[in-house]
């Protein structure tokens, strides 16, 4: 079989990978917390990084407002679904072994995960923004607006006492090394025709 | 107060005062000698951790508290013999069991002797097991909750002093008694004491799953004083060997009478032996009635079971049992080296420290060697059974311990000083003085097969001036030696809480790890537990009334009760929904005739009120838990006992 192709059916099947790993982590690092309290974000489910860690995000939240961490939502039936597809769709494809699928497969992929982090951000906006009127503890900016404990999309900020750090998982280095490896097939494809 | 020792002995501290006064030129004050680099090696930066935990006894507090070494600092004082109103120990429902004894509720003890399990003579950190010795007692210490979870009683014993030593592998936790007694109990007159009362010597076998203890068998020695023990190890594993006085047998004015023979005994016991006998049934069994108590951490409540009989070996009827060696002028501590083949006895009145070799020992057993019998016992020749004697190495020698480099360490008392000898060779290699009047001594896996020869404790009976003075009553001194080098150096001066009598010390590496965060809510099997908030409840059984109550930041669920009638017992049954590390909550209310709960995260535990009038009356939480803690409170309103007010409770109106 040609490399192209054992790189495209390996890109494929890669992103299954995320029904075995997670995606993405927020850590939350306070001097009281020794051992920083996160959580992991899977295709199907938000989950402790160590045992209690959700419950005790939570029960620091409330005092501000903040909703709990949801345990059901729309995207954890989506995800593993769409997952499937595009791994079926990347299977297909190597089979063709059209380079130019290639790059439409890889194309998906990132308007897929586009819309994926789009819609991780607009969670993370509702979470840090939609805060109970009833909060104890109500903390305002310079200019008196209320403080939002939205956490960052990627990298690291300082959320009242709390560094809270967000940074992708190994599920989600499995989904870029796939998509990684189907541009290499793309590139492959074309020195292996120059080449006939 | 410390006044016990000091009282047996106050004719020799005045012998003391004459000697020091003739023999120290000026002061012995020795603060001077702390240079800069001597305080860097006891300091413990903020933040970091001690190299080695200590626990130890506090004496007539009844408790057992931990502390860091080399920094001295204290981190918990574990409630074990005695109530502690902070920790409800005593107080709450969950814990009152452990204090029962055949005696009723005793709600104080006399803790002495800490050790810690070991495994091939090695410290495992397991369990660490400590002595009461008023009402006698054994209690066991889980290290991976710092909680005690056993205490049992000790039948037919009294003043359980020669206690809780374990042996190589934690078989046994050996109990001997100070007083002898009549055994069992009998209204008798105390001037037939001689030839009629006993000293019973136990060995509870200890589980090495659970680590729950029973009495295995019980020794009916005669009616001696037996002051301290220790368990053979390495080749002298499988005996077990216990200083005595008194072996004059007299029963008033002990302290002349109980000093009149040159020499009392170390009672050599062979446990393998026992173990054979007991097979062969070569035992009675006699009828007594003591408490066992039991903590069980799933139902996070301890229950009292009460024992009926236990076995007795008579050594007079088991030949090759028990063997008495000479010792000079009533022995206190009975100390053996970490080979196994030296046994330290410290001769309170002589000015000499014996040491026995256990290869001598067994050479006479074998010959036959003896020098006549002890009520059917056999006495061996003190010259056969004589290793060596450190002579005239200090004044009232009290307990040895030894390092991992054939070193033994000696306390006097009269003179105040460590003296640091050899094995082998008994000669004198350094001495240094205490601040004042040394008890016990520690040296962390010194009483094992494998010391850990870097620190030395001296636990002192006596402070007088060396802290800032606290009236009268001023607090216990320990000092904190280095043994790395050849001669010993004072690093620290650090109080100590209750008046220690001994302690055990170990590798903060084993047991750190093990060292339980929180309660798994999950495991919680309390009968009383309730486990979230929807299942908060308020039940009536006549006049008792049982509140199911969860306590999480910053609130209780119910906080509202109503319906509670003047008369009725109100249970408190309260569970902490906490999941997270040192978030306890605490509660208590108004006019409670009992302590506040302090309850660990995943903990359930219950105290009981009795409303005495009318009235809406606040609880809340005693442990400043998190930034709304202030807020943590609620009430019950109290109606009078024919109001038809119904019960009712809630959480923000729901």
């Amino acid at each position: 079989m040609k490399l192209s192709k054992i790189l495209m059916f390996t890109g494929a099947l890669l992103p299954l990978l995320l029904f075995v790993l997670p995606m993405w982590n927020i850590t939350l690092r306070a001097p009281q917390y020794p051992e920083p309290i996160g959580m992991d974000i899977w295709i199907n489910k938000i989950a402790d990084h160590n045992p209690n860690d959700i419950k005790n995000i939570n029960l620091m939240n409330h005092y501000v407002g903040m909703k709990d961490i949801p345990t059901e939502i729309p995207e954890f039936k989506i995800f593993p679904g769409v997952v499937i597809s595009v791994v079926v769709l990347g299977l297909i494809i190597a089979f063709i072994g059209k380079r130019k699928l290639y790059l439409a497969w890889f194309a998906i992929m990132v308007i897929l995960g586009s819309i994926g982090m789009y819609d991780f951000y607009q969670w993370e906006y509702d979470y840090g923004h939609d805060l109970k009127e009833t909060a104890a503890i109500k903390f305002t900016d310079k200019d008196g607006q209320p403080i939002a404990y939205q956490p960052p999309l990627i990298g690291s900020k300082m959320i009242l006492n709390f560094n809270a750090t967000s940074l992708p998982m190994s599920g989600a280095y499995a989904l870029f090394t796939g998509m990684l490896l189907s541009l290499l097939a793309f590139y492959h494809a074309r020195r292996e025709e120059m080449e006939t | 107060m410390k006044s016990r020792i000091i009282n047996t002995t106050s004719l020799l501290v005045g012998m003391a005062l004459l000697i020091l006064a003739a023999c120290t030129p000026g002061g012995n004050k020795n603060s001077g000698a702390i240079s800069g680099d001597l305080a860097q090696r006891s300091f413990v930066a903020p933040g970091e951790h001690d190299e080695f935990y200590g626990f130890i006894s506090g004496g007539f507090n009844g408790q057992l508290s931990v502390i860091g070494l080399p920094s001295g600092r204290v981190f918990k004082n574990i409630p074990v013999f005695s109530v502690d109103a902070e920790k409800a120990y005593g107080f709450n429902e969950e814990t009152k069991a452990l204090l029962n004894t055949s005696f009723g509720f005793v709600p104080w003890g006399d803790s002495h002797h800490p050790d810690i399990s070991q495994t091939n003579g090695k410290l495992d950190g397991r369990w660490v097991f400590i002595n009461e010795n008023n009402t006698p007692r054994i209690a066991r210490i889980d290290l991976t909750t710092f909680e005690t979870v056993e205490i049992i009683e000790i039948p037919n014993s009294a003043g359980n002093h020669s206690s809780s030593y374990v042996t190589d592998n934690t078989e046994y936790v050996v109990a001997g008694t100070r007083f002898a007694v009549p055994v069992p109990q009998r209204d008798m007159s105390i001037n037939d004491y001689k030839g009629n009362f006993k000293g019973a010597m136990s060995f509870l076998k200890v589980d090495q799953e659970s680590g729950e203890m029973n009495i295995e068998f019980q020794i009916l020695m005669p009616g001696f004083d037996y002051d301290k023990a220790h368990p053979g190890r390495g080749k002298s594993h499988g005996w077990f060997f216990f200083t005595t006085y008194n072996t004059e047998e007299a029963n008033s004015l002990m302290e002349v009478n109980a000093s009149q023979n040159d020499k009392d005994f170390v009672a050599a016991i062979n446990w393998k032996k026992a173990e054979e006998y007991l097979a062969q049934g070569n035992f009675t069994t006699m009828a007594t009635n003591y408490a066992h108590n039991l903590y069980d951490e799933k139902t996070q409540t301890a229950t009292t079971t009460w024992e009926k009989e236990v076995k007795i070996l008579d050594p007079a009827k088991c030949p090759g049992l028990v063997y008495f060696m000479p010792m000079p002028k009533s022995p206190h501590g009975c100390d053996v080296d970490p080979t196994g083949e030296y046994i330290v006895g410290s001769g309170k009145l002589s000015a000499n420290v014996t040491v026995h070799s256990f290869d001598k020992m067994i050479k006479a057993i074998e010959e036959e060697k003896f020098d006549g019998d002890a009520y059917g016992i056999p006495i061996l020749n003190f010259e056969d059974v004589l290793a060596g004697v450190v002579v005239q190495p200090g004044l009232g020698p009290l307990h040895t311990e030894f390092d991992n480099k054939g070193n033994a360490y000696t306390t006097f008392f009269i003179s105040s000083e460590v003296v640091k000898w050899k094995l082998g060779t008994w000669e004198v290699i350094d001495r240094k003085p205490t601040y004042y009047s040394v008890g016990h001594l520690m040296i962390p896996g010194g009483n094992s097969q494998e010391p850990f020869g870097k620190y030395l404790v001296a636990m002192n009976k006596i402070t007088k001036d060396r802290y800032l003075p606290t009236g009268p009553e001023v607090t216990q001194s320990a000092q904190l030696y280095d043994i790395s080098g050849e001669k010993m150096e004072l690093l620290l001066d650090f109080p100590t809480l209750g008046e220690p009598h001994y302690a055990a010390g170990i590798p903060a590496d084993l047991i750190k790890p093990n060292s339980k965060k929180i309660y798994s809510l999950e495991e919680n099997e309390h009968p009383f537990v309730t486990k979230s908030e929807k299942d908060a409840k308020v039940v009536r059984d006549g006049n008792t009334v049982h509140v199911y109550m969860t306590m999480i930041r910053s609130h209780f669920a119910p906080d509202n009760i109503e319906g509670i009638k003047e008369g009725d017992k109100v249970y408190f049954h309260v569970t902490n929904l906490e999941q997270d590390y040192d978030v306890p909550h605490g509660i208590s209310i108004i006019g409670a005739n009992t302590s506040e709960l302090l309850i660990m995260p995943g903990q359930t535990e219950t105290f009981t009120w009795t409303p005495k009038g009318v009235g809406v009356w606040p609880f809340y939480c005693t442990d400043f838990c998190s930034a709304l803690h202030q807020e943590m409170q609620g009430y019950v309103r109290v109606s009078d006992r024919n109001s038809d007010i119904e019960l009712s409770w809630s959480l923000d109106g729901e």
